[in-house]
């Protein structure tokens, strides 16, 4: 098992944004979370990538606990310094890419191998250069950010998480800040992704490809998980009425 | 007194301005960031007196806080100390000038948007790797039209210095335009100062060219 998330809890001042939540990833799987809006999903890949704090449960990488909750209730991370190898088994892709502007999209690939992970420039350019043109963009590797199209960002974004060499790669709506023609280049590469067995789990609000990837499909809505399974019984038989609900929506 | 004579004297206080100027320059560039930093402390008291400190150096006049600094110690608390009149000149401009490019690079960081913090923090960055490598290049392009405004107040600021009677170059065009009932030591002054701000202004603009490689 790559990731363990057990009786997650979330909440942000009176409002509960995850009421355990428990999902695991296992290696080489492909799960994609659907829902409205607001239901959690964006929050739950933020605390199993360690950007925002649970108030309860625990998280395991690896079989490793990185955070737990103690016996006064309180959910505890381990040291700081321990921290960073955690950190280091999750790569995480944004919805607005977030690539440094300042930097070409080399350098926004080798920088954190080399200055994290304390790799030889060589080593990381050689990696880089791999992956650029993995992407079908290696003819790019000395443009900035600002020169490349939304696609193109998101597929550098892609390239810089998987240069760190993750076990586990997470995708927050990966498409959504995209324009629908540019959102199939950013799909085709996710799905050759899971071709290679790369565990990853994929927000998304795109009912086909979660469907034609994914290995299973989880359906959040309110902050906890109303269904889970094979994308085909999930979408073509849905159990639950929050479930047919939502997927109503979609089919219009 | 001859016009050369005029000329080569002023000329010692031009390089007495430029030495206020720079030293003001090396002390308060990165005191200001400091500050900046501090602003945003974890610890509630530090924020009150740095936005204190603030207020207080944009909230009076900077001539009036260069007399306190060379005045204060004496009258405050009695000490005599030898030779204080260039150290409370540059005390009073680097502490004010620090004031004003905190509040700048405040400004700058605050404008970095969260995602950037959010990428580096996934990809292992350390806080002050983060800060080094992925904020800071991106502040330094966002503020420099505001520095370069006030590196050019500065140069003009530095005649505030007559007011300790230092002889910077404003000082020696007043008592010499005083003693010689001429009008010329005045002009002198102003092409000197002008002088001076075009070279910062070159300089200035060939720094924030050299970061137009990325938007």
């Amino acid at each position: 098992m790559i990731l363990e998330m057990n009786n997650i809890e979330k909440h942000f001042g009176e409002l509960e944004v995850l009421k355990d939540i428990s999902f695991n990833v296992d290696s080489g799987e492909v799960v994609s979370i659907i829902g409205p809006s607001g239901s959690g999903k964006s929050t739950l890949l933020r605390c199993a990538t360690f950007l925002e704090t649970i108030d309860g449960g625990e998280i395991i990488y690896m079989g490793e606990k990185a955070a737990h909750t103690d016996a006064y209730g309180n959910a505890v991370y381990v040291h700081q310094n321990e921290m960073r190898k955690f950190r280091n088994y999750c790569g995480l892709v944004f919805q607005q890419f977030n690539l440094f502007p300042h930097y070409s999209i080399l350098k926004n690939i080798i920088d954190a191998p080399m200055h994290v992970q304390g790799r030889s420039k060589e080593e990381a350019e050689a990696d880089a250069m791999e992956l650029l043109s993995k992407m079908g963009i290696e003819d790019k590797a000395n443009a900035y950010p600002y020169q490349l199209s939304g696609g193109q960002q998101q597929r550098v974004a892609i390239a810089r998480a998987l240069a760190m060499k993750p076990e586990i790669l997470f995708f927050d709506e990966p498409t959504s800040a995209l324009d629908p023609e540019l959102t199939g280049e950013v799909l085709k590469v996710i799905r050759q992704l899971a071709e290679e067995k790369m565990t990853m789990v994929v927000v998304t609000h795109e009912m086909p490809f979660a469907k034609a990837v994914s290995n299973r499909v989880l359906f959040m809505a309110g902050g906890v998980v109303v269904e889970q399974g094979d994308p085909k019984d999930v979408f073509d038989n849905p159990q639950e009425e929050r479930t047919k609900q939502f997927l109503r929506v979609f089919e219009r | 007194m001859t016009f050369a004579t005029m000329l080569s004297t002023m000329s010692e206080g031009m390089v007495r301005t430029l030495g206020i100027f720079i030293l003001t320059l090396i002390f308060s560039l990165p005191l200001g960031m400091v500050v900046a930093l501090l602003r945003k402390s974890r610890f509630g008291f530090i924020r009150g007196f740095i936005s204190a400190y603030i207020s207080i150096m944009r909230g009076t006049p900077l001539m009036l806080q260069l007399l306190v600094w060379y005045f204060g110690p004496f009258y405050l608390f009695g000490w005599n100390i030898g030779n204080w009149r260039f150290p409370a000149l540059i005390i009073g401009f680097v502490v004010n000038y620090a004031a004003y490019f905190a509040e700048i690079y405040r400004g700058g960081i605050e404008s970095i948007p969260v995602g950037q913090y959010e990428a580096a923090e996934v990809l292992g960055y350390t806080k002050t790797q983060t800060f080094m490598r992925i904020i800071l290049p991106q502040v330094i392009k966002i503020i420099m039209p505001s520095v370069t405004n006030e590196v050019i107040t500065l140069v003009k600021d530095t005649s505030l210095a007559f007011t300790l009677a230092y002889a910077e170059v404003f000082s020696l065009a007043k008592q010499i335009s005083a003693s010689q009932s001429s009008f010329m030591p005045f002009l002198i002054a102003g092409v000197f100062y002008f002088v001076a701000n075009y070279v910062v202004e070159f300089v200035m603009v060939r720094i924030e060219k050299s970061m137009d490689y990325y938007k």
